[in-house]
């Protein structure tokens, strides 16, 4: 049960990392679970610790970059940023995305008017 | 694709460097929960529970960090890293079991890596020359097996090279060369060289160019000039790889040869084309009428247009043969085609093929016998297997990790094994007693290496398999500690395939064996014991009176004599007749082997006098030419008639027979004689060397001595090359003893897998039912009872292995049928003494746990039970 949930949302979660970084530049990992956090209601991240694990994926990839830098309290925080090849798979990723979204949103529409 | 790669190489790298990442995930965790934690302050939490809150909302830190590996890592390389480690420090609790396993698995690996080795070199791997598999060796396709009538005469070579369509090129070179003929002096200890005269082209038509200098010219070979080139073995021995050695002038036997080019090291003529000897360089050969005069001489090898199959030359040769037969007015001229690669391997290809199959069948027995001891093993973990599937172990996994284990022994084995393969490979290519061409291209390279590698991979998978597959599945989790019934038969059926195997091994090892010993006892015609030959120059006047005189001076020295060849080495016949016979076309004089020989020769040999006298030193060329002749021939000539006082016509010149003597076996061993004549010595000269032939009850090294100190006067300068002809036989077997020897070698070492299979298996079977074996005796069973039902259960199953493994002999002995010599492939006494041998070892080796279990339990059960009685 627990494993089905994640392989959805790991694609999920992927695109919405993509897009905050896109959207507000280099951040480190407590910005962008913040930042999740607040637009998903905490219907993504049932732990913060796990967005570390989709940044290393995302990093390996290549989409996203990363710099050492200074947390805004003086301590050491690994800064990300999207990377070209980011974009590229942001803007593949959004189109599938609305692709499926509205491909399922007609099929329930479907489902409610018969 | 580019960025899965890149993603494969990033989780390569992050795998390599674990510590670097941790610590990095590490920093990064702290420095989000303390923003957390600073968070829940502000908002009013004290700081001990900000940072708790700050915890839980972040999660749990192992299992972050174990996903984040995941995720990053390779987790497979990881748990194969662990089940690795497991594996070695499992194998080092149980040193015996270990050792002994490495020991038998790393001997299987290692015989069969060494012969992958031998037929990757001689059967697989292409013939030292340029494109060899376009190469094509034309004979003469003569009744007699021997070089004279394979041979073809100068001008019909010369006529098929230029009519051949489906050969681009043709080259000969002569046959009839003499080993050793080619006496150097002038450059320290005088030495005798082998050298073979070739057609001018016979290196194009070979693919190999000399790597210094050049090859021969039309005009050296026309006029015989005296040049040489160099075989890279004497240039690099004699000469120490001199790099001025062109034009260089060298005598050979009181000619002035100069040196004009070397050929390059991987270029082997003896090994393809001369096995049992080296070849020191090449001369040119004439390719005249005067040269086609001396009749069959030339060998031929050819190279196949593009477009052409061996098929399409051998129909066209056939068709050629005829016209080229009429005009060159022979008897017999059938020109036959062959690739060079079947001529050089077809001999021994079934021979290998046998090998082969016995080192797979070692092989076999070794992992039948190594599955055998992991599910003794495996039995006595089961306890602990079981415990790990309750806890929730993967079965997958269990089984992942048994399989880990069998594969890093079987890896440790090949460790062993490439041992034993690169020591055995390189005896192999050093053994001068091997006569068998290319053996001394045997050698340990990189797909031996890589055989080993899989051979062992395998072995472990296969081995292995067995034990991993009896781990029980989570639902059916056995807790007991008692085997299953099924366990038993499993156990049961790999003892019985062992026998089986081994049966086979040994009756097929039998069978040579056989084979070789009735070799061994052909009578060949001569006895070779305390026999020695040496090769001496030939010479004019009273020379073979002398040095027949001087030899016999030596104290020790028996008898004398000279010929021109000795018997298994270079054969030529002649024809004979008998005189009142009138012999055409289709019904020609045989072909008859001859022999130049003086007098002496045949006491020296050993050779049998029928009838009539010896050769004396009174034939001469001015006496009546004489001659002897074999028992076979007279038969075949005088059928019913006293041959002595006949006359033999068509032999050089007419000669009367004047004595009959045995046959002597001149092809092979196993090979029968033919017609065979001996010509005195003082009577032709048409012979291209002579050997000395000493009889005497002397060691040879002290005869060589005395022998060099007597003739000194007359040859100053005596080569040390003394040969016995115990060698010469010993040449003739040496690939069929070879053949024996491993296969002996192998049988042995699957009869003792065996027998330590049955040990195994009863002591364990015992063992377990100690407890049984004791209540029987206690109520009243004999330790002799037990024992025979334990021996005879075992004897059972040896049975049914022996039955299987003798049905199996039958059916795979149809292959030996070729090699074998004096018996039939259902030899009884082979099958029988196989029987006999198996179902012995079959007893020891159970009676030897048998008694033990008898002794031993009826202690255990003795001390404790009298107090419940």
């Amino acid at each position: 049960m627990p494993e089905t949930k994640s392989d959805i949302l790991q694609g999920t979660l992927d695109l919405m990392v993509l897009k905050t970084l896109d959207a507000m530049g280099p951040l480190h990992g407590y910005g962008i679970a913040r930042r999740i956090e607040q637009v998903s209601d905490e219907a993504v991240l049932v732990n913060q610790g796990t967005i570390y694990i989709c940044l290393v994926r995302l990093v390996q990839k290549g989409w996203i970059g990363t710099e050492w830098g200074t947390s805004e309290n003086n301590r050491k925080a690994k800064f990300y940023s999207i990377s070209k090849a980011g974009r590229k798979q942001l803007i593949a990723e959004t189109q599938n995305w609305q692709r499926i979204s509205g491909v399922i949103g007609r099929l329930l529409q479907l489902g409610t008017q018969r | 694709m580019y960025a899965t790669l890149r993603q494969l190489a990033a989780r390569l790298r992050a795998w390599l460097r674990p510590t670097s990442f941790d610590q990095d995930l590490n920093d990064e965790l702290q420095t989000h929960a303390s923003l957390l934690a600073e968070e829940h302050v502000k908002a009013g939490l004290s700081p001990e529970e900000a940072l708790r809150r700050a915890r839980v909302e972040l999660g749990g830190l192992t299992q972050i960090r174990e996903a984040h590996r995941d995720v990053r890592g390779i987790p497979l390389f990881d748990s194969v890293l662990q089940d690795i480690r497991h594996s070695f420090r499992s194998l080092r609790r149980d040193p015996g079991f270990t050792t002994f396993a490495i020991l038998i698995v790393g001997l299987g690996i290692g015989a069969s890596s060494t012969i992958f080795s031998t037929v990757n070199a001689l059967l697989i791997k292409p013939l030292p020359f340029h494109d060899s598999s376009r190469l094509v060796w034309i004979a003469n396709d003569g009744e007699q097996g021997n070089l004279s009538s394979q041979t073809v005469p100068v001008n019909p070579f010369l006529d098929l090279r230029s009519q051949s369509k489906s050969l681009s090129e043709v080259a000969a070179y002569y046959a009839f060369y003499e080993i050793g003929d080619k006496m150097m002096t002038g450059e320290g200890e005088p030495e005798r060289f082998t050298a073979v005269p070739v057609s001018q082209n016979l290196f194009k038509v070979l693919g190999v160019q000399p790597i210094m200098g050049r090859s021969f010219t039309e005009e050296e070979c026309r006029r015989y000039l005296p040049v040489v080139v160099l075989s890279s073995a004497m240039w690099k021995r004699r000469f120490a790889s001199d790099p001025n050695i062109l034009g260089r002038k060298l005598t050979f036997t009181n000619r002035v040869y100069q040196v004009i080019g070397v050929m390059p090291p991987g270029f082997d003529f003896s090994s393809v084309f001369a096995p049992a000897n080296r070849v020191d360089f090449f001369l040119p050969f004439p390719l005249t009428n005067d040269t086609n005069k001396m009749g069959n001489t030339l060998s031929m090898v050819g190279r196949l247009k593009p477009a052409f199959t061996i098929q399409q030359a051998q129909a066209e040769l056939s068709t050629l043969s005829e016209p080229i037969r009429l005009k060159n007015n022979r008897d017999e001229l059938r020109f036959k085609a062959t690739l060079l690669e079947d001529q050089v391997r077809g001999p021994f290809r079934q021979a290998l093929l046998v090998l082969v199959l016995a080192v797979g069948v070692v092989m076999l027995i070794v992992c039948a016998n190594l599955s055998n001891l992991q599910l003794s093993r495996a039995a006595s973990r089961q306890k602990e297997m079981a415990v790990r599937v309750a806890l929730g172990a993967g079965r997958g996994r269990l089984i992942r990790q048994l399989l880990t284990e069998s594969l890093v022994l079987s890896c440790c084995s090949a460790v062993l094994g490439l041992i034993v393969a690169i020591a055995g490979t390189q005896a192999l290519s050093r053994l001068e007693a091997l006569v068998l061409p290319l053996r001394d291209t045997v050698q340990f390279e990189a797909s031996s290496f890589a055989f080993t590698f899989l051979i062992a991979v395998a072995a472990g998978l296969i081995f292995g398999a067995l034990p991993a597959l009896r781990i029980p599945s989570a639902t059916g989790a056995t807790r007991g500690s008692t085997e299953g019934k099924s366990h038993g038969w499993i156990r049961s059926a790999l003892v019985i395939s062992e026998i089986a195997f081994a049966c086979i091994l040994l009756v097929g090892a039998g069978l040579l064996i056989r084979s070789f010993l009735n070799v061994l006892d052909v009578d060949m015609g001569f006895r070779p014991q305390s026999v020695t030959t040496l090769r001496i120059d030939r010479g004019r006047g009273n020379y073979y009176d002398e040095v027949l005189r001087l030899t016999k001076t030596i104290p020790g020295v028996q008898s004398v004599g000279l010929t021109d060849v000795l018997p298994l080495g270079h054969n030529r016949s002649w024809n004979a007749g008998a005189k009142g016979v009138t012999y055409t076309r289709s019904t020609p004089p045989p072909e008859v082997f001859v022999r130049i020989v003086s007098e002496g020769y045949l006491k020296s040999m050993g050779i049998p006098l029928r009838s009539g006298r010896d050769l004396s030193d009174h034939d001469t060329a001015t006496s009546k030419p004489v001659i002897l002749i074999n028992e076979t021939l007279a038969r075949k000539l005088w059928p019913g008639r006293d041959p002595i006082g006949q006359t033999a016509i068509h032999v050089d010149k007419d000669r009367e027979v004047v004595g009959v003597v045995s046959d002597v076996r001149h092809l092979t061993p196993e090979q029968g004689s033919g017609n065979e004549m001996y010509i005195p010595i003082r009577q032709t000269n048409d012979f291209p060397s002579v050997e000395l032939v000493i009889r005497a009850n002397l060691p040879p090294a002290a005869l060589a001595t005395a022998v060099r100190r007597e003739l000194k006067p007359l040859i100053p300068n005596l080569p040390a090359e003394f040969r016995t002809l115990q060698q010469l036989v010993d040449n003739s077997t040496s690939p069929r003893r070879f053949l024996v020897q491993l296969l002996t070698g192998f049988s042995a070492f699957a009869l003792l897998l065996a027998s330590l299979g049955i040990y195994s298996v009863v002591s364990y079977s015992v063992s377990q039912r100690s407890h049984e074996i004791g209540i029987r005796m206690a109520l009243g069973a004999t330790a002799a009872n037990v024992q025979r039902s334990i021996v005879s259960k075992t004897l059972g199953l040896a049975g049914m292995g022996i039955a299987i493994g003798l049905i199996g002999s039958w059916a795979l002995s149809k292959i030996l049928s070729g090699m074998l010599f004096g018996v039939t492939a259902a030899d009884p006494i082979t099958f029988l003494s196989t029987l006999l041998l198996l179902a012995l070892v079959a007893t020891v080796a159970s009676y030897i746990p048998a008694r033990r279990a008898s002794l031993t339990s009826s202690l255990q059960v003795g001390s404790v039970s009298p107090a419940n009685w």
